[in-house]
């Protein structure tokens, strides 16, 4: 399937290349750079693409373009996904996924791919799993190794790619044992000029930090999983359970991971958080415009609103801004065209506002359209869709572990309309 | 989370301390490899000195730097011979980077690489399954073809391996070894079949994936294995789950007739069918349809079902195409929540995702209409998303929504990602054709498009206007009109062209505006561009036609400036109108015919998705996504007219329960004591497959065959002398003795009754795959379990009288079969009656591997998964006031408490009125522990539950009294186990056996003679007995006459050891060697019954 692997970086430099079958030359990449050329941004540049003899598919991330050659006909889904674990392995292994890291850490990379892959077929991609073959580095066994000239390799051969839950490695033991859940929500909404709501839905998703010893056995149940309209599992919940219970059953990995991610449907009322009251407007003659944003909280479930941030992609005639923000602070970048007005924590008693002018380049002709709003925020302690984890039940084990479960509320793609 | 970022500190930091070190260590990092090649071959030198060095970090840093070389894909070729000398170094690392390194040279190296073969044939044999499969993975993956005979040797060993790991391995290796030598083939399918019929999920994947490679077109060789497959499915790894299910959709294609014509009605009925399952016209009537979905396609759909929740978006995709491709019309809408759940994911995800709704939607609306606003364009979108977004809205437009849709295209017009608003407005275009209500809202929303600041957006419109006006060009005189006074701000030659081309092709319309237009072209004729150029000449012509009065000479002219142009096609044109136009002598017939070429009426465009010519691919491919064949693209064949013959997929279903589950069977009791893994279950599975095609299939069958499953129907019915309705084995007898009921039949009735039978087999393999070994639950199953039960215990001795009872079984299947099949899509509130067991297949596997995990115990403890299973009254309903339990034991270990035996309840409810808070209350006496049950919330009425709980008896027959609670009422009950039951099986070599019988000598030994029945003598039949009697282990031995059974009590985990020696004909005597005497003596009492004549 996947025969080579090229990791590109933002300026166009190949700085690493794996080969699973036979080598093949980086002159094929010249067939993307033409590709990425044409795209405006790293974001544009199709992720399939033919050349005469292969096929390039490939994901851009964290600035870095991660290209794989592929020869014969595969799901490019399957190749994406498959990209985008190794992109997640990375950030695992070395905390982050930049090409500094993977050019420190070469050899453990290389050491990763060998294993992720075998003949351009997936071989192990559970962290797990890896993580028993080949350590991560750390400060400490950095400095052992260098002392002692051993290795990071394992000494002994891992079992857990013959078991049959190949997600938990054999032999866990912790002092203190905890499961935290955390229950994330995003409202990805687009809110129109009026300030009704065009469309908006919440997707969920679970994140679990599981550090219990042996071989726990977990029940998870929500008060009212009918909310839940759409589910997607980590491979360790049982389906069956969830089809009839509707509860969680699992044998949990360890350490982190996504539970499940779900989607409450598009047809329950979504409680929007805030509002935005906005005119922006550009003079028909001479070269300006006025800005004024309020924003305010709306269903909020009196819950504090914080980390609130809105984001505008500024039409590319708008020069320079001068602005006052009664609350938080804004900056403007004049070569990228970003407004960005961070605000922080949201105060209902006193609201926010953002005003002033936009001066545009000389002779330019009024924009067309005004830019539409993108809002970040944040409600901790609560899951807007009402979703609550009713308990969770261990079995398997004797001991009694500290459980505990957050809420938290984000705007995912929130975007209003001016 | 918490520890996420913690352990980013540490990361960094951990970096930190590397760039600091380099000075010393000049490893890995960027320093080192850019200095490496600054100071040139110098470094090299001395890389193959550490090489040769004795210390092992010096070897080490070496590697290290080397794979730093070939990660930049820089050329370390030639320190090879210094490289392969380390490949036997026993330190890990080292030897795993030089893997990476001579598989990255060895194809250029080939003589030298040939050094390091014999090391890797040594690991071959290596005790140790992991360091097998990584020497085949290396040696595989070394491309030299000097070795092909060797790789094909260890690929052959490595694929009768018994770690399903290296069996894996193998199959990858088949790949590699294909695409190395071809010639290999033949050889390498034979590996393929053997590997197919592997029941391990870890190499399922593997497996299908080289058969892909290697043989995509032996469709024959997938027959025996389809059931298998679909059921291993859910438990396979993610990545072969893709591939098995692009696979198996193939497969389908060829295998089953279309779902899609007349099928479309029955299939409704079938759903009703099922909330109504009583109504009995409407069974008459799916009866008569002439469609009836294979059971096998039914079996694919339903497996492939939950893996529409994976958290794998290419898994996803597959299930997603499969649904597409093979399900029936109505049941394709089910992967559409999931598949817009994948446009959460990453934008590459998104794309491919959009790409396939796009050509989804053209087909099928309905599936998509209700998320229509999951595809709403963001600014933040990236521009191919936009597009595909834009796409699927004008696909998904209807009369009903194409306000909602055309208001928000308002807002994308206007976006700024001009190439996105002009995509906009051709969608614009698309809508007012495909929709004739809003043709003029669009048009005259397009005319207002035209005083646009943006040219590409006036340019498009213009286009656009120019495509609809095609269509109704009679009313729009005054469109043209303001077109023409637009055409000087125009600058877009595309735009430009197409005014010019409306002009002329409707000129008598604007009789007046036309030759105005053509004074001004002729004008600027010289500075247009080559298309609008063209265009000019076109109008000159068409005006010269039509109104020769006012234009002749401004055409004369510009046909002048024509044939002087530059370019060559513009010259052409000119000379060819001027010859159609202009009447000379030379011009024969063609210019009389002139204004009806030129003004012929021309068909409209057809304004239609970029996507329509996809869904001549398979969905969610690389083709699809191209939009061409890419290489090695496997065709999706149309469903055959008639459906091959089915019964060659006939194999004794597997239950995933079963698989890899190390137990020793009866039958196979000579085979060697290390292949007990799935391999020689796998022969038995196919022994079992063979005798039921060869049964059933319509070609004559070997006659030894057919007497074998004969023979054995009877041997096993016989036994059955007790009336137990519940058993789990009975499953291949039942259908053994079916078989042999229709060949009683006549011939004609031989198709319809195989086809009822393997659905019959069907639907029972779903009860394994829910409840386990245990076969009967709800009081519908219960009942035709017994009747099958009853039929087989005749067939032995009246099989005539078998065949007439086994009738009425098989009209009632298609019914239940109904209801069982579309359980999956039921709502969950639903009382799924017996479904609810709390032992889902996986969990039992995920037990299997907390087993292979705990390598503890020296003596494994086996897993009997086979053996008849009593059930129990726990609670009569009558006393129960409508509660009713029933409890067996399930031969499982307990998964929460070792010590404690499993019990499986089953707890129907019998009354009107659902029940509420069942649970377990308090037990007596209080020596006995307990692990009660989940509460169950609710029970419906007629619905019943089958939950798990463990007792810990304390290896003693005393009951175990408890409470048995609903909301309302607490119920006494009473659980005393028979003795059998409070062991589980170990598994003991018989020189373990001997000894641990030595020392379990005198008073801790008890024994018994006894008179055999004499149908119990044969060694299958009485080991069967035994263990049906007690949960015990067989021991291998090499004896016929002496029959070893070996033990632990459940809860203290003594050891119990049963010998029966047979002597003579019909004598035989039992040893029971425990510590447990109060145990022995009640377990001899009972194996004397079991043995003695019934």
């Amino acid at each position: 399937m996947i025969h080579s692997l090229f990791l590109i970086n933002h300026s166009g430099d190949i700085f690493l290349e794996k080969h699973w079958k036979s080598v093949i030359g980086r002159s094929v990449c010249d067939y993307f750079f033409e590709a990425k050329e044409k795209a405006a941004e790293p974001e544009d540049v199709p992720p399939v693409l033919q050349t005469p003899h292969h096929y390039l598919i490939s994901i851009y991330r964290d600035r870095l373009f991660f290209l794989s050659v592929i020869q014969t006909e595969a799901p490019p889904l399957f190749v994406i996904e498959f990209l985008h674990r190794v992109a997640e392995m990375f950030q695992d292994y070395f905390g982050e996924c930049s090409e500094t890291v993977i050019k420190d850490n070469v050899v453990t990379v290389y050491e990763l791919l060998e294993e992720m892959l075998d003949n351009g077929f997936p071989l192990a991609t559970e962290s797990n799993i890896l993580k028993e073959m080949i350590r991560p580095p750390t400060i400490l066994r950095t400095m052992v190794n260098t002392l002692t000239g051993t290795s990071n390799f394992e000494e002994r051969l891992p079992s857990g790619q013959l078991s049959t839950i190949p997600w938990r490695r054999a032999g866990v033991k912790y002092t203190n044992n905890e499961a935290y859940f955390d229950v994330i929500e995003e409202i990805d909404a687009i809110v129109d000029k009026s300030g009704t709501t065009v469309c908006a839905e919440i997707q969920g998703v679970i994140e679990a930090c599981i550090k219990l010893s042996g071989m726990p056995d977990l029940t998870l149940s929500f008060m009212n999983p009918r909310l839940l309209d759409d589910v997607s599992f980590h491979p360790c919940v049982r389906f069956k359970r969830w089809e009839s219970e509707r509860v969680l059953s699992f044998i949990p990995p360890d350490g982190n991971f996504t539970l499940m991610t779900y989607h409450v449907s598009a047809q329950n009322l979504v409680a929007i958080p805030v509002y935005v009251k906005q005119s922006i407007s550009f003079f028909e003659s001479g070269s300006g415009g006025r800005l004024d944003l309020t924003v305010g909280p709306k269903q909020t479930m009196g819950k504090m609103v914080e980390c609130f941030v809105i984001t505008i992609h500024m039409p590319k005639a708008v020069l320079s801004t001068s602005l006052t923000a009664t609350q938080g602070s804004y900056t403007y970048d004049p070569a990228t065209k970003v407004l960005v007005w961070d605000i922080g924590r949201l105060n209902p008693q006193k609201l926010p506002n953002l005003r002033g002018s936009l001066s545009l380049q000389d002779g330019a002709p009024k924009p067309e359209d005004n830019p539409s709003l993108n809002i970040a925020l944040k409600i901790q302690q609560l899951a807007i869709s009402g979703l609550k984890v009713n308990r969770l039940d261990m079995y398997g084990e004797k001991y009694k572990p500290f459980k505990g479960v957050k809420y938290v509320t984000k705007a995912g793609k929130f975007q209003v309309r001016t | 989370m918490s520890t996420n970022t913690s352990y980013n500190d540490q990361g960094g930091a951990e970096a930190a301390v590397e760039v600091g070190q380099e000075g010393t260590l000049t490893s890995s990092g960027t320093g080192a490899g850019f200095g490496l090649f600054s100071t040139d071959f110098k470094k090299n030198d001395d890389l193959k000195e550490m090489l040769e060095s004795n210390k092992e970090s010096l070897k080490l840093e070496a590697m290290k730097r080397i794979v730093g070389l070939i990660a930049k894909g820089k050329n370390a070729s030639e320190l090879f011979p210094a490289v392969v000398k380390n490949v036997a170094n026993k330190n890990i690392e080292l030897k795993k980077l030089v893997y990476v390194y001579l598989v990255r040279y060895a194809e250029e190296q080939q003589d030298l690489a040939l050094l390091s073969i014999s090391t890797f044939q040594r690991a071959l044999k290596d005790p140790n399954q992991l360091i097998r499969a990584s020497a085949l993975r290396v040696l595989s993956s070394i491309r030299v073809p000097i070795i092909v005979p060797i790789m094909m040797l260890a690929i052959k060993e490595s694929a009768s391996d018994m770690s399903p790991y290296v069996r894996k391995t193998s199959a990858h290796a088949i790949q590699k070894l294909y695409s190395l030598d071809p010639d290999q083939r033949e050889h390498l399918i034979e590996v393929i079949e053997k590997l197919l019929k592997d029941k391990s999920t870890l190499v399922a994947g593997s497996v299908v994936m080289a058969f892909e490679e290697v043989c995509p077109d032996r469709i024959d060789l997938i027959h025996k294995n389809y059931r298998k497959l679909c059921n291993l499915l859910v438990d396979v790894e993610e990545w072969g789950q893709v591939v098995i299910i692009c696979m198996l959709t193939r497969y389908a294609r060829t295998q089953f007739t279309s779902p899609w014509q007349e099928g479309v009605s029955f299939d409704e009925n079938n759903e009703k069918a099922f909330y109504d399952s009583d109504s009995e016209e409407k069974r008459d009537r799916t009866e008569a349809k002439p469609y009836m979905m294979d059971p096998d396609h039914r079996l694919l759909l339903r497996n492939t079902k939950p893996l529409l929740q994976s958290r794998n978006t290419a898994v996803v995709m597959a299930v997603a195409q499969l649904y597409w491709h093979l399900a029936p019309t109505h049941e394709v809408s089910t992967v559409t929540k999931s598949l817009v759940r994948l446009l959460r994911s990453h934008r590459e995800v998104q794309y491919v995702v959009l790409q396939n709704i796009a050509t989804m939607s053209i087909q099928r609306k309905g599936m998509f209409e209700p998320y229509m606003k999951s595809f709403y364009v963001r600014s933040t979108d990236a521009t191919h998303i936009k597009t595909l977004k834009l796409e699927i809205l004008t696909n998904l437009a209807n009369e009903a929504n194409i306000s909602t849709i055309l208001r928000e295209f308002q807002t994308y017009v206007k976006s700024q990602d001009k190439a996105f608003a002009a995509a906009t407005i051709q969608a614009i275009g698309r809508c007012a054709t495909n929709i004739s209500e809003v043709t003029d809202t669009c048009l005259n929303g397009l005319v207002l498009l035209l005083s646009n600041r943006d040219e590409t957006v006036v340019a498009e419109s213009v286009v656009v206007i120019k495509k609809l006006l095609q269509t109704q060009p009679t009313q729009h005189s005054d469109i043209i009109k303001h077109m023409a006074k637009l055409f000087d701000k125009i600058t877009v030659a595309m735009a430009r062209a197409s005014i010019l081309w409306l002009i002329g092709e409707y000129c008598e319309r604007v009789p007046k505006i036309a030759p105005d237009v053509l004074r001004k072209m002729a004008k600027s004729f010289t500075s247009e561009e080559d298309i609008v150029k063209l265009q000019i000449v076109n109008l000159a012509a068409k005006l010269y036609l039509t109104n020769s009065k006012q234009t002749k000479l401004l055409t004369q002219y510009i046909l002048n400036l024509g044939k002087y142009d530059q370019n060559y096609d513009i010259r052409d044109r000119t000379r060819f109108i001027r010859q159609l136009i202009v009447p000379n002598e030379k011009s024969g017939a063609l210019s009389r015919y002139a204004r009806r070429i030129l003004l012929a009426p021309k068909p409209a465009p057809l304004l239609q998705s970029a996507f329509k010519d996809r869904d001549r691919f398979q969905l969610g491919t690389l083709s699809h996504s191209l939009n061409l064949k890419a290489s090695g693209y496997q065709e999706l064949s149309d469903w055959p007219a008639v459906a091959p013959d089915q019964s060659v997929r006939n194999v004794e279903v597997i239950e995933p329960v079963h698989e890899t589950v190390a137990s020793v069977k009866k039958s196979k009791a000579a085979k060697s004591e290390d292949k007990f893994y799935s391999d020689s279950e796998g022969e038995q599975e196919d022994r079992k497959g063979s005798r039921n095609s060869s049964s059933s299939s319509n070609d004559s069958s070997s006659s030894s065959s057919s007497s074998s499953s004969e023979g054995s129907g009877s041997e096993e019915s016989e036994e059955e002398t007790s009336d137990e309705s519940a058993k789990s084995s009975s499953q291949s007898e039942k259908s053994s003795s079916e078989s042999e009921a229709d060949q009683k039949k006549e011939k004609n009735k031989k198709n319809a009754n195989s086809k009822a039978k393997s659905k019959a087999v069907d639907s029972e393999s779903e009860e394994e795959n829910n409840n386990g070994p245990m076969a009967s639950s709800s009081s519908e199953e219960g009942s035709s379990a017994s009747e099958s039960s009853a039929s087989d215990s005749d067939s032995g001795t009246e099989q005539k009288k078998s065949s007439s009872k086994s009738k009425p079984k098989v009209q009632e299947r298609p019914r239940k079969e109904v209801s069982l099949l579309d359980l999956d899509d039921v709502t969950p509130s639903a009382p799924t009656t017996s479904k609810a067991s709390v032992y889902s297949p996986s969990l039992l596997s995920d037990l299997e591997g907390l087993s292979l995990s705990s390598v503890s115990s020296p003596m494994q403890v086996n897993v009997q998964t086979f053996g008849p299973v009593k059930s129990h009254e726990l609670l009569h309903h009558m006393s129960g006031k409508g509660l009713s339990a029933r409890y067996h034991f399930p031969r499982q270990p307990f998964l929460y408490q070792p010590s404690m035996v499993h019990l499986q309840v089953t707890l129907t409810n019998t009354s009107d009125h659902p029940l509420e808070g069942l649970h377990v209350g308090d037990h007596s006496p209080a020596s006995i522990t307990l692990h009660r049950f989940n509460t169950v919330d609710r029970l419906e009425p007629q619905a019943s539950v089958t939950v798990s709980m463990g007792i810990d008896f304390n290896d003693s027959t005393q009951a175990a009294n408890f409470q048995l609670c609903t909301k309302e009422a607490e119920f006494s009950v009473s659980i005393q186990p028979a003795v059998g039951e409070l062991l589980l099986p170990t598994s003991l070599t018989q020189p373990d056996f001997e000894k641990e019988q030595g020392k379990l000598q005198g008073m801790n030994e008890t024994s018994a003679t006894i008179t055999m029945a004499a149908s119990h003598c044969s060694s299958a039949v009485l080991s069967k007995r035994v263990l049906s009697m007690a949960h015990l282990g067989e021991v291998i031995t090499g004896h016929d006459s002496i029959h070893r059974f070996a033990g632990r009590t459940v809860s203290s985990g003594a050891l119990v050891l049963v010998t029966v020696e047979q002597r003579e004909a019909t004598g035989a005597t039992i040893t029971v060697n425990t510590d447990k005497t109060v145990m022995a003596s009640m377990l001899l009492r009972d194996l004397k019954q079991a043995l003695a004549s019934a």
